[in-house]
């Protein structure tokens, strides 16, 4: 029985919480990748970076607090940062739209030119934030490491296996929830939310009830730029930023916004969900766990890890071609590509 | 002069062009029915009164005000209903909520006009929680007539509205459409059940080639031997 027990501790540990953290961190990415896909009908290239952008004037704003000693105690000082990296992220975006996809707009240009231009803003955000911050590594991460560590944990249960629970991924889950409720909130029980949901099913009849474009266009990316930042920061606060990372993390946000559905934010949070923790499980050894659940003779002798984790982009890459050859509009029916 | 009327319009969406020298228009309280044979440019008609394609001669007056240089969006504040033939509701959201969307240029209270749609079609007030884009195709017709009516129009435009729906369901709408018609709104449609329609229209136009070939009552229409022969068949 214990050793069950620290089979499940051990799954808990290694695969479970940081399975959800990084989901949350994934979900909230793909709510922008859907929230433009379903407004402005294109797949947003540049978002990775709006996550890096936002993220790194978090970080600006939280150095600058810790150089005047403001800090929030046992919680990192960045969520009292974020509001300086949203804002900053919200000029971007805007900023970008005006100059550059507002004119493709005009032209009532096909989503792969939006798509091809989205890809051309990535490579200018990529280059604004090496010249502001530089391409290396920085943790900004303060404030006390666990809500649980491994030893308190022993010692609270008497098993042989810790659990820990970081403060960063208490804080991603937390963070994650608000954000959500408040989205569905909007989406759903304001005037406004109702209209941009009515834009993105049928952008003919929201025109002919009156409904403002321009006015759909602008909140969905503002939108965008909260949860990107947000998503950033917490990714930034829970592994660490660097700007190459937010390039790569890319494939697992589309890969989680097409499995989920395309232009449906429910399906984007389950999508999410799905591929954080195939990622992990995956990439995880399982050598202990059967090691707990086996008798002793038959323990396994190498790690029993499907694939190393140098190769976790294959898994969502692998997901999202198998959802687009079997079930293009994927999980929650959203639109197909 | 007709309350809404599209007087000479010459136009097309660009390329050639596929109305010529139209004129069709509707008195408030009156249903006016635009029939005619395939191709004959029918939508394209109320598409131009619409001022979803451009004219570039004739104008559209309403009530006596001239609205031709306005786009769609102002025609409906100015009180234009319109209901297109396709993707006419928001699949995705309840029968409530594409009310509310139709209302969206309101800014007053609105229950009273949805319960005045829900009266008008009860089935709706049933089905008001559930995706519009569930329903079957006769009640997701009368969604989209309620969502039009949500901003109490003085006029209400129909892109043919029974396109794809059983004779009964046909026969209820037309009824409901009448009903419409007797509280004061003018009803401008499209129709390919010529015969039907025509029972029920205070006005009708035959459309040939983007030309109006006979204009008279419903009545005289289906009266009319040589309209008889060459479009209601027979």
């Amino acid at each position: 029985m214990t050793d069950f027990l620290n089979a499940i501790v051990l799954l808990l540990n290694f695969l479970v919480i940081p399975g959800i953290a990084y989901g949350c961190q994934l979900a909230l990415g793909a709510l922008g990748v859907t929230l433009i896909y379903g407004i402005l009908r294109f797949s947003n290239f540049a978002h990775g970076e709006t996550m890096a952008f936002g993220t790194m004037f978090t970080i600006l704003a939280t150095w600058f607090l810790q150089s005047n000693g403001i800090s929030l105690g046992p919680i990192p000082t960045a969520l009292l940062a974020m509001p300086i990296g949203i804002l900053a992220a919200i000029l971007l975006v805007l900023g970008t739209d005006k100059l550059v996809y507002k004119f493709y707009r005009k032209q009532k240009s096909k989503p792969v030119i939006y798509l091809i231009a989205s890809l051309g803003v990535m490579f200018f955000y990529n280059g604004l934030i090496r010249f502001i911050i530089g391409p290396d590594d920085r943790i900004f991460t303060d404030g006390s490491r666990f809500i649980i560590t491994a030893r308190e944990f022993k010692e609270m249960t008497g098993l042989d296996q810790g659990m820990a629970f970081k403060m960063t991924q208490g804080i991603t889950i937390v963070v994650t929830i608000i954000c959500v409720a408040a989205l569905f909130w909007f989406l759903n029980r304001t005037r406004t939310g109702k209209s941009m949901r009515a834009y993105s099913d049928n952008e003919d009849l929201a025109l002919l009830s009156g409904i403002n474009p321009d006015r759909v266009v602008m909140i969905a990316w503002v939108l965008t730029a909260v949860l990107a930042t947000v998503a950033g920061t917490l990714y930034g606060l829970d592994k660490s930023f660097k700007p190459f990372t937010y390039l790569q993390i890319l494939l697992p946000i589309f890969a989680a916004a097409i499995v989920g559905g395309i232009g449906n934010p429910v399906g984007a949070i389950l999508g999410g969900f799905f591929i954080a923790l195939s990622e992990v499980a995956v990439t995880f050894a399982y050598k202990q766990v059967i090691g707990y659940l086996v008798p002793e003779s038959w323990a396994p002798e190498g790690l029993v890890q499907l694939l190393s984790t140098d190769y976790k982009f294959a898994v969502s890459f692998t997901i999202l071609v198998i959802v687009l050859l079997v079930k293009p509009t994927g999980l929650m029916k959203g639109q197909s590509i | 002069m007709s309350f809404l009327i599209g007087e000479n319009m010459t136009g097309g969406y660009g390329g050639a062009d596929i109305l010529h020298d139209c004129t069709i228009g509707v008195e408030k309280g009156e249903i006016a029915v635009v029939v005619g044979p395939n191709g004959a440019g029918k939508s394209t008609a109320m598409k131009a009164v619409f001022g979803m394609l451009n004219i570039h001669t004739g104008r559209v007056m309403m009530d006596g005000e001239d609205i031709t240089s306005l786009s769609p969006q102002a025609r409906v504040q100015k009180g234009m209903g319109f209901v297109p033939q396709t993707s006419n509701v928001f699949a995705t959201m309840s029968v409530e909520e594409n009310l509310e969307m139709g209302a969206f240029i309101r800014e007053d209270d609105i229950k009273d006009t949805m319960e005045q749609v829900f009266e008008l079609f009860p089935i709706l007030k049933e089905k008001r929680k559930q995706p519009a884009g569930e329903l079957s195709g006769g009640q997701r017709q009368q969604v989209a007539v309620g969502r039009a009516l949500m901003t109490q129009p003085k006029v209400l435009m129909l892109d043919e509205p029974t396109a794809g729906v059983s004779p009964i369901v046909m026969d209820e709408l037309f009824d409901r459409i009448i009903e419409i018609a007797k509280t004061g709104i003018a009803i401008l449609m499209v129709e390919q059940n010529a015969k039907q329609a025509l029972n029920i229209a205070d006005k009708g136009y035959v459309l040939v080639q983007g030309k109006n070939r006979y204009t008279d009552t419903g009545e005289a229409l289906m009266a009319d031997p040589e309209v008889r022969k060459a479009f209601l068949g027979g």
